[in-house]
């Protein structure tokens, strides 16, 4: 058994070590080391946690056991994902963290001796204070996950489900689980325990039904901030400074993650979360559809407009992930590249369903990642570019964002692919996106509407060229 | 007079969220999902919470109330510390730039 000083003073290393892993995440060249550091962390972690236990009784063994079966799941799921499954997959892990989080709670609740908080029914006031607090995070961010992961998954409907009383019946539950803490820490009754963490799932849930399907890259990094709090809080409650440090790390990058995610959307925080956006102007906008002229192409025109194209710019979005188009991509701009076209590829955002989605699908493509551009990076390009070529993105490059305040996209920062001498739009027909407005762009001169699957239009386009 | 620990905790909490904040700013937007994949690994290691609290029972009984739920913790943590760093480093291990000299 090792000193608790000594243990404190690993816990801090491994901490520290952690801060390396996500500054390691500044640049792919120094990322895989940054990955390693955080696994060296862990490792020290988890290696002086059994090195602190006193007695080793029988169940030690189980704890490798189950440790053991744990990681193997976790090693397979790992290994056989594929990219574009990995905003479901991030929000299924989100999920497992808070699910920890509220066992442990639990689990100090019920001995809290073992944890040195005092007795049963007479734990230290401040410890119950933390481990509500982590236990109610956690149990948020269980159930908020899970239906994140079933409407990731398609197993929901991505729409918004809301009903009236919405907003009032969440403050309500919001207010008893703060008038729950007070009556658990007056008498310390289990019920109030049970009761807290029930209501807390109920939150969760609540939370996140009236967000819809492309407000998903806030939702993800909402919750990735609140496993980090339920950690921290977790962390609180057991005086280790490895947790406190990698709670606080987690839920700051998430709160980040969330901030970027809604300035890409020009969107406050509340307005996301309190959620039901999208298809709501389906009414006002079917009155402004007359049907005004679209000129639609095939593949062939396509490939001859870009093949005399000096460069083009391609705008990948969801469509691109939902029809799994990156590697026919991929081949279809080393075909143009032989034609000597310079390919930049032009990256909003809030493309896809999480932050950063669209670069993994590209980087699984092989596409080299000095290739691909973040919006401001490229956006003054689109005026000296011969063909922009959108797949899979609509209301990302709505040039309607620029210039109609009264506009639900009014103010978000777009592409400006309309600057480019030609844009080709492959999309599966004129329907609006997500924020359920008419894309202008449809019904401009220098486009061209490919209406196919954004996959099968990439490999019909490869064939011509 | 004395210094409660939990002041002490309190700071190391809000320094680490400085940390957070400007070591995070600093990541690349490109890697925002690995970002997101590896601070789920790391937040797992509430494994340690999770281990202590399996040895909660005794030699007679290895299975208790308390220790059930520890290892029922480590079991979903264990997912999670596997699970985000492989896949972490798979995605991380697809970034490559540019060969000039291929082709």
């Amino acid at each position: 058994m090792i000193s608790a000083n000594l243990l404190a003073i690993f816990y801090l290393i491994s901490g520290i070590l952690f801060i390396l892993a996500l500054r390691g995440l500044s640049s792919p060249e120094t990322s895989r080391q940054g990955n390693l550091f955080g696994i060296i962390g862990m490792a020290i972690a988890i290696t002086v946690t059994f090195l602190s236990i006193d007695n080793f009784s029988s169940g030690f063994l189980y704890v490798l056991l189950f440790l053991l079966i744990g990681g193997s799941i976790g090693a397979f799921i790992a290994f056989k994902i594929p990219m574009t499954a990995m905003p479901e997959l991030v929000a299924g892990f989100h999920s497992l963290v808070g699910l920890a989080a509220v066992f442990v709670a639990i689990s100090a609740f019920i001995s809290p001796e073992v944890f040195n908080l005092g007795s049963s029914g007479n734990i230290k006031l401040a410890s119950l204070i933390e481990m509500s607090i982590g236990a109610a995070i956690g149990a948020i961010t269980f159930s908020g996950s899970i239906i994140a992961f079933l409407k990731l998954r398609g197993l929901m409907s991505g729409s918004p489900i809301t009903f009236p009383g919405q907003h009032i019946l969440n403050l309500l539950i919001l207010i008893s689980i703060i008038i729950l803490t007070y009556f658990l820490c007056l008498n310390q009754s289990p019920n109030f325990f049970w009761s807290l963490i029930a209501i807390s799932f109920l939150v969760g849930f609540l939370l996140i039904i009236p967000i819809g399907g492309a407000d998903m890259p806030v939702v993800i990094s909402m919750l990735n901030s609140y496993s980090g709090w339920a950690a921290a809080g977790i962390g609180f409650t057991l005086e280790n400074t490895a947790l406190i440090i990698t709670g606080a790390l987690v839920g700051s990058s998430g709160a980040i993650l969330s901030y970027i995610m809604c300035k890409g959307m020009n969107r406050s925080f509340f307005n996301v979360i309190l959620g039901g956006f999208g298809g709501t102007d389906q009414t006002s906008n079917n009155r402004s559809k007359e049907q005004k002229p679209v000129k639609s192409g095939n593949a062939d025109d396509a490939a001859f407009l870009m093949k005399n194209a000096s460069s083009v710019i391609i705008v990948p979005g969801y469509g691109m992930a939902v029809a799994q188009a990156q590697h026919a991509l991929r081949e279809m701009v080393d075909s143009l590249k032989k034609n000597g076209v310079k390919v930049s590829y032009a990256i909003h955002p809030v493309a896809g369903r999480m932050p950063g989605h669209m670069n993994v699908l590209l980087a699984e493509a092989n596409v080299p990642y000095d290739e691909v551009f973040e919006l401001e990076e490229i956006n003054n390009d689109f005026a000296n570019c011969d063909v922009a070529y959108v797949i899979g993105a609509n209301d990302v490059t709505n040039p309607v964002a620029k210039t109609d305040p009264q506009s639900p996209i009014y103010g978000m920062p777009v592409l400006d692919v309309e600057k480019s001498k030609s844009v080709l739009f492959v999309k599966r027909s004129l329907s609006p996106g997500y924020a359920g407005i008419d894309n202008d762009l449809f019904y401009r001169d220098n486009t061209l509407m490919l209406f196919a699957d954004a996959k099968k239009m990439t490999e019909d386009i490869i064939k011509n060229l | 007079m004395e210094i409660d620990p939990f002041i002490f905790r309190l700071s190391i909490f809000i320094l680490s969220i400085f940390v957070g904040y400007y070591v995070v700013w600093s990541v690349t937007p490109s890697l925002h999902t690995p970002l997101m994949s590896v601070t789920n690994a790391i937040s797992s290691v509430i494994i340690v919470g999770a281990i202590i609290a399996s040895l909660a029972g005794t030699n007679l009984s290895v299975f208790n109330k308390s220790s059930i739920f520890g290892f029922l913790a480590i079991i979903l943590a264990a997912i999670n510390i596997f699970g985000g760093f492989l896949v972490t480093q798979r995605m991380l291990a697809m970034y490559k730039k540019k060969k000039k000299d291929k082709k």
